[in-house]
């Protein structure tokens, strides 16, 4: 049994973790569900010995321990299986669950290669998988490996399985597999944290659910003794007082226009429109594929079918360039990776989508860069010593406001937002969202792709929902609640 | 900003590095010092430099081009054999400088569009352009290049007692000082380096400028043919083999980082003097050969792990 208690972790003076407590009992598959950066990964990184907790204690069996390594973790049983499995496609099964304990002739290294095979086999099939132990474990589909990975973490004595999102890419008939096979080891003693946010799967397999929210602990339910709707409350429900502003603002013609728009594999038949002036939020859970959208509107993506139209005008966008040419910005979801070169300066990232502005004939004319950087370092409150501060020495707060910058200066008509204020504190916030008021009251029309449902309701004219890669409902302003919106996005059945 | 005077000792390292080195040289002999001598230094360098500042620019995009040599020798015996057929010495040279382009927007163009990594596009360039010299010189030098005063002066002149190879290489520091670090292009070339997809995202053509810096590096290489060309008197089919190591090692030691989007020019030509003084050096002071080649390795890798060290 692993009782966890007064956990607390922060990163960089941002708690992420306070005072959240969470047991686990033997022989129990227990949830843990939350929000986007409610705290479930920070939990269980603590508990596999990834991170070391600030403050609190785990208590395994009645004994505390301290974790420094996963490798710690792992004596006591704990394994955590990723949501991207650990498997080398290139080694054969058996290799791949003797991995790093493989069976040798003494010391030398010299592969007992047959009993392993043989074990191998002896196990898979006490898991109900029928492959052949000398098969290349890339050849197996994902459901497969994701049960060789859980044979992995039994031929390392686990008695405590983490599994995060372990669903997210099985099919039905895989996830019922995978569902059996959890059943018999929990027969067998042997625990489970569940990390998922597929309602409906949760209520099938799981006995007791643990919620986190913000950092905090919630609460503990269990299973048949609560409802969907209690569990979505408890996980949302916080108070939304006066943290958006207030924005008046003449909504126009309709400005973008996506028509069945489609990536294979990825997401299809994405329709929707937004007008001059309106700002409409796309929410979803992480993986339905709304930042893709975003990236195919842009051009960063190619798309497979379907239609764009500016202002009517059926329009081709093959490139960013093309998309910047029609006037569309997009404020990426990931600004370390996408949004900013962290070694350039502000006055660099800020140039680098308006060079055209800032030159005359090839030539950077520093005058008027130095005044397109200090007009939005102003206008936008970045706070910085200098202009010439390098990007990646900022808080995230001001990073963001960057990359705002950046996109402002191209004088969008479109501006699509991602996950706009990821990683930025409260203060920092509240200023964003006055930046994007703003930017709706001069008539721009702003797609805003955001994780955070009291941010989406509290910032949309309307929001419209994904779910794995489907547009599952489309919510008005007065009809905008927080339950409603999760619903379309786990899937769950449609709120009268 | 608190670290600013940090970032200037990092970028002047390689020059302090650079003033030890001709202190030392100078003071185990003196002659070094001799004006004949550093002239001397000084034009065996521009050949050397000249391909570095092109590589500069394709190692800012967090490439490589080991084509460079290969190129040095087809433009250099494509020009020979223009000269030596009588053709106009500026013709000549042009055709040879727009043959160096085009072998270096071909391995950009390689790079870019057939997506295969800069070290395999370039390794098998260096091969395919190193082929080709031999096929076109039959494997033989070509020499009787005729006494054209400009192009003689290319290699071997001087203008107010500097020699002209050094003018070349001043001139051509300017220029691509200025592109890299004032227009638009330059800009977007760190850009591609520092970051490809923030680059793409911000609706830079980083295909576009891939194929340009490489296009760079083979005008270079073909400027560098030129002048060797001229000095020697003839163009060697096997011209140029192992420049490309001399290139990198100018431009690592000036402190461009290997992963692109960090560095600057004027560390390469520091570089390439570093390179320059210390084999010079070593003949002066009587080093054999094949240790020198023991020493340049070394002195590459100590300056590589100082600048690591500087940067954790």
């Amino acid at each position: 049994m692993i009782q966890m208690s007064g956990i607390k972790k922060a990163f960089n003076g941002n708690v992420v973790l306070n005072d959240v407590q969470f047991t686990l009992e033997k022989g129990e598959i227990h949830a843990l569900m939350g929000e986007n950066g409610a705290g479930k990964s920070t939990l269980m990184k603590i508990l596999s010995g990834i991170y070391s907790k600030d403050a609190g204690e785990i208590k395994v069996d009645g004994e505390p321990v301290h974790f420094k390594s996963p490798k710690d973790a792992e004596k006591y049983g704990i394994v955590v299986i990723h949501q991207e499995l650990n498997i080398l496609p290139d080694l054969t099964v058996a290799e791949n669950l003797f991995l790093g304990k493989e069976k040798t002739y003494g010391k030398l290294g010299i592969l007992k290669t047959r009993e392993m095979e043989k074990e191998a086999k002896e196990l898979l099939s006490k898991l109900g998988l029928d492959v052949h132990p000398k098969t290349r474990a890339g050849d197996l589909s994902v459901g497969k490996q994701q049960i060789i990975e859980i044979a992995k973490a039994i031929t390392s004595d686990a008695k405590y399985i983490v599994m995060d999102e372990p669903t997210a890419a099985l099919t039905d008939r895989e996830i019922q597999t995978l569902f059996e096979t959890i059943r018999e080891l929990k027969e067998k003693g042997i625990s489970f944290v569940y990390i998922s946010h597929r309602m409906e799967e949760i209520f099938a397999i799981c006995d007791r659910i643990t919620i986190l929210r913000d950092g905090q602990y919630v609460g503990v339910r269990n299973i048949p003794e609560t409802t969907f709707d209690e569990i979505v409350a408890m996980m949302v429900g916080r108070e939304l007082g006066e943290r958006f502003p207030e924005r008046k603002c003449e909504i126009g013609d309709v400005k973008l226009e996506v028509r069945n728009l489609s990536v294979k594999g990825i997401f299809e038949n994405i329709s929707f429109q937004v007008r001059k002036g309106e700002v409409v939020g796309m929410a979803g859970l992480m993986g339905a594929g709304r930042t893709e959208v975003g990236e195919t509107i842009f051009g960063y993506r190619k798309a497979h079918s379907g239609e764009i139209f500016l202002d009517g005008q059926k329009v081709t966008i093959k490139s960013p360039i093309d998309a910047m040419k029609h006037k569309i910005g997009y404020v990426t979801e990931d600004r370390k990776t996408k949004g900013l070169i962290l070694n350039f300066s502000i006055q660099d990232n800020v140039s680098l989508a308006n060079l055209k502005k800032v030159s005359s004939s090839g030539i950077v004319k520093k005058e008027k860069e130095e005044a397109l950087v200090n007009q939005y370092i102003e206008q936008l409150k970045i706070r910085t010593s200098s202009p010439k501060q390098a990007a990646k020495s900022l808080s995230g707060g001001n990073q963001q406001k960057v990359v705002l910058a950046k996109w402002l200066g191209t004088d969008p008509e479109i501006l699509i937002l991602d996950e706009p204020t990821r990683g930025v504190d409260i203060g920092a916030r509240k200023e964003i969202y006055h930046i994007i008021n703003n930017l709706a009251q001069e008539g721009v029309a702003i797609l805003m792709i955001s994780s955070e449902l009291p941010e989406v309701i509290g910032m949309a004219d309307r929001v419209i929902v994904m779910q794995e890669g489907k547009l599952t409902g489309e919510v008005q302003k007065e009809e905008m609640t927080q339950e409603r919106i999760m619903h379309y996005a786990t899937g769950g059945e449609q709120v009268v | 900003m608190s670290n600013s005077s940090k970032d200037w000792l990092s970028k002047l390292g390689p020059l302090i590095g650079l003033i030890l080195l001709i202190i030392i040289v100078s003071v185990m002999n003196p002659s070094f010092l001799s004006i004949t001598n550093i002239f001397n230094v000084l034009r065996q360098v521009s050949i050397s430099a000249i391909i570095a500042f092109g590589m500069t620019f394709v190692i800012l995009t967090g490439g490589i081009d080991l084509s460079v040599g290969s190129t040095l020798a087809l433009t250099g015996a494509v020009a020979a054999s223009l000269l030596a057929g009588g053709v106009d010495p500026f013709l000549s040279m042009g055709v040879a400088l727009i043959l160096g382009l085009i072998l270096g927007a071909i391995n950009g163009v390689i790079i870019t569009k057939g997506k295969v990594a800069p070290f395999i596009a370039t390794l098998a360039t260096m091969t395919v352009y190193r082929g080709l010299t031999l096929v076109y010189t039959d494997g033989k030098p070509i020499s009787g290049l005729g006494d054209h005063l400009s192009f003689q002066m290319f290699g071997k002149g001087y203008f107010f007692g500097i020699p002209i190879p050094v003018i070349t290489t001043i001139i051509a520091f300017v220029i691509l000082y200025f592109i890299l670090h004032k227009t638009t292009y330059g800009r977007r070339v760190y850009a591609v380096g520092g970051n490809e997809e923030a680059a793409k995202l911000s609706g830079i053509n980083a295909d576009r400028i891939k194929i340009g810096v490489y296009a760079i590096s083979g005008f270079m290489a073909a400027l560098s043919a030129l002048i060797l060309t001229s000095r020697l008197n003839s163009a060697q089919p096997t011209a140029g083999q192992a420049y490309e190591l001399d290139a990198i090692a100018a431009v690592v030691l000036g402190g461009t980082s290997l992963n692109g989007g960090k560095g600057w020019i004027f560390g390469t030509l520091v570089g390439a003097l570093i390179i320059g003084v210390l084999n010079n050096g070593m003949n002066l002071i009587g080093v054999s050969s094949f240790w020198q080649q023991v020493v340049k390795g070394i002195v590459i890798l100590l300056a590589v792990l100082l600048d690591r060290k500087k940067s954790e």
